[in-house]
């Protein structure tokens, strides 16, 4: 709005407003930059990325294998990636998921070793999942726990009650390769691993249930201006409990797919996932402070971190780099997203 | 006459043996800027506790459009159509307008997804309607890029997307510079166009003089003056008058440094 200076209290009673609204960028291609700027940016960091590694080494980048071993494991991180982006919106963290994937797909190899239909699997997996996430974030919530020290305690504590059980058995579930189950959720079209499709679908509906939805609306909002939150009547303390089940579910799909992976359940089975899953959530572009965050970039970010290790080395450098690499892209992402990210503060 | 939006007759409040408020009298009518005007500690924030309904009053009556109610309560306030807003931390600033507008409102359709073009549409309907037009701005736009005027924009079309009969404004104009204060001023006119009524509350007499149709001054927990706007000339009569309240004996020489005075209060 332009002052008006020949009259700075203004006396314009009741003056209809004939100027409308206009977009500053009035390109839709720059509009949508500026709305994407995280993610955009995150791909740009895959891109270079890809492109040193595949410079280093250009034949073994042709080879289809090193993408399909990616898009094997890919998914699972995926299927926690996208919650912890609205987990960290709402201004929380949850440290807890690789104990309730370990869980989760536990019930789900009992279900199956007893002889049941791994659908029937799939889904007390779910239902796991959704309690512990409810559980967790009630302890978080109603608690009032600190979010990073609290799942920090159940990690371990669930973790352990499996280990306790286990005794560190795993289970060899064979029965898995003749299943529907698995052929819909696990097997290969054309050679490509099912199992992306199906991590593609939750990633996109998750991105329109952050952006096109009621839940990700007061999940922002919460994130954001709690107090206000509360004041226009938005019930803050389920929100952060939902974003937590949410969670929980994603958890249980992960766990079950890498199960379904190996035809075996591990005690340990999802131990490897927290510190690269919560890496590519802030590789992606979500913002430590609450109230903003994408989960495309998180996705995007997802792919990043899986194929640092499947570059480094088939670009003919030794394990001993893939640290290295990780942290290095890491600090590069978040002095690019800094940037980024000045307009919202 | 126009409407009686609400009345307060003989309102008191005590905390303990503590009198907040000593039989106050106020109304709002429809379509009036009544400015409310008083010095720290008169009750003027008592007063907008009780009118929002978090606080009951000790004693009195509350009339809604002419009609006493019984149980006044924070629900009853807003069923009354009377919100509240405040100058800091109403609104999400990292969020877009629309989002601010919409918060915990959300315009909804199957399964809980937004309407979210239809979001925009009433977004731009309340922004024109209070005057809220830029050619930089658009509902997309974050709040956190605009100006303390243009938030305070924002919270009085969210305001009157809950529709408001009577917007209360707590301090609107506090901490802003001349032209801040101007468009918040321009918002204010537009509303009162609109039918609807608003309660200006400030520390800065200059500025309610220049606003309100009608002028309330509290002074320790009692109405001082109610003045119509034509019956005061200037906002000097108002500081005078305010001086009087204040140091009922009188302080040689304050009356000759009129303007003095208004930059304390």
């Amino acid at each position: 709005m332009e002052p008006n200076l020949q009259n700075p209290l203004g006396v314009s009673r009741g003056e209809p407003a004939r100027k409308e609204w206009k977009h500053p960028s009035d390109h839709w291609l720059r509009g949508f930059v500026l709305d994407n700027r995280a993610a955009l940016g995150t791909l740009g960091v895959f891109i270079v990325m890809m492109a040193v590694f595949m410079i280093a080494n250009p034949t073994v980048f042709t080879t289809w294998y090193l993408y399909s071993s990616v898009l094997t494991t890919l998914p699972v991180a995926l299927f926690v990636v996208v919650p912890l982006v609205f987990v960290v919106t709402c201004g929380e963290i949850d440290l807890s998921f690789p104990a309730t994937m370990g869980f989760a797909s536990w019930v789900f190899a009992l279900v199956v070793q007893a002889g049941y239909d791994p659908f029937l699997g799939t889904a007390a997996a779910l239902v796991t999942g959704m309690l512990l996430g409810f559980l967790v974030g009630s302890l978080v919530v109603y608690g009032g726990l600190s979010s990073l020290i609290a799942t920090l305690g159940m990690n371990f504590l669930l973790r352990g009650l499996i280990q306790i059980i286990n005794e560190g058995k795993s289970m060899a579930l064979t029965s898995l390769a003749d299943s529907w189950a698995y052929k819909i959720f696990s097997s290969q079209v054309y050679g490509i691993p099912v199992q992306i499709f199906w991590a593609i679908a939750f990633v996109v509906l998750s991105a329109m249930l952050y952006n096109r939805h009621r839940f990700g609306a007061q999940v922002r909002v919460a994130g954001d201006n709690p107090d206000s939150a509360q004041q226009m009547g938005i019930d803050v303390k389920r929100v952060r409990v939902k974003v937590f089940v949410f969670v929980g579910i994603g958890a249980a799909i992960a766990g079950t797919f890498s199960v379904m992976i190996n035809f075996t359940w591990w005690p340990t089975a999802g131990d490897g996932y927290l510190l690269p899953v919560l890496a590519s959530v802030f590789v992606g572009g979500t913002p430590t402070w609450g109230g903003i965050g994408t989960v495309v970039g998180g996705a995007i970010g997802a792919v990043t971190v899986s194929f640092i290790q499947t570059g480094v080395v088939a670009a003919g450098l030794s394990g001993f780099y893939v640290q290295f690499f990780n942290g290095l892209i890491i600090i590069l992402s978040l002095l690019g997203h800094k940037w980024n990210q000045a307009r919202y503060r | 006459m126009a409407e009686r939006i609400i009345e307060l007759r003989d309102i008191s409040k005590s905390y303990g043996h503590v009198y907040a408020l000593g039989g106050v009298n106020l109304s709002v009518d429809r379509g009036e800027v009544v400015g409310l005007i008083g010095d720290n500690g008169a009750g003027k924030s008592t007063l907008i506790k009780i009118l929002s309904g978090v606080v009951k009053p000790t004693s009195g009556e509350i009339l809604i459009r002419g009609k006493p109610v019984t149980g006044w309560s924070a629900a009853r306030s807003r069923e009354a159509g009377i919100e509240t807003v405040f100058q800091d931390r109403a609104l999400a600033v990292q969020q877009t307008i629309v989002r601010n507008i919409f918060m915990g409102r959300e315009l909804t359709g199957w399964l809980g997804w937004l309407k979210v073009s239809k979001e925009i549409e009433e977004a731009s309907r309340l922004m024109r309607e209070i005057g809220f037009t830029s050619k930089v701005f658009t509902p997309h736009s974050i709040v956190g890029q605009l100006s303390g005027g243009e938030r305070q924009g924002v919270a009085i079309a969210r305001a009157i997307y809950k529709q408001a009969e009577l917007i209360i404004l707590d301090e609107p104009t506090t901490a802003l510079s001349l032209t801040e204060t101007a468009k918040v001023f321009h918002f204010v006119r537009q509303v009162r166009a609109s039918g609807r009524s608003i309660l200006f509350i400030g520390h800065n007499i200059h500025h309610v003089f220049d606003i309100a149709d009608r002028f309330v001054v509290l002074d320790r927990g009692k109405v001082a003056l109610t003045a119509d706007r034509r019956e005061v000339k200037s906002a000097e009569d108002l500081i005078n008058f305010m001086e009087d309240v204040a140091h009922p004996g009188g302080l040689p020489g304050l009356h000759e440094a009129g303007d003095v005075g208004s930059a304390a209060l």
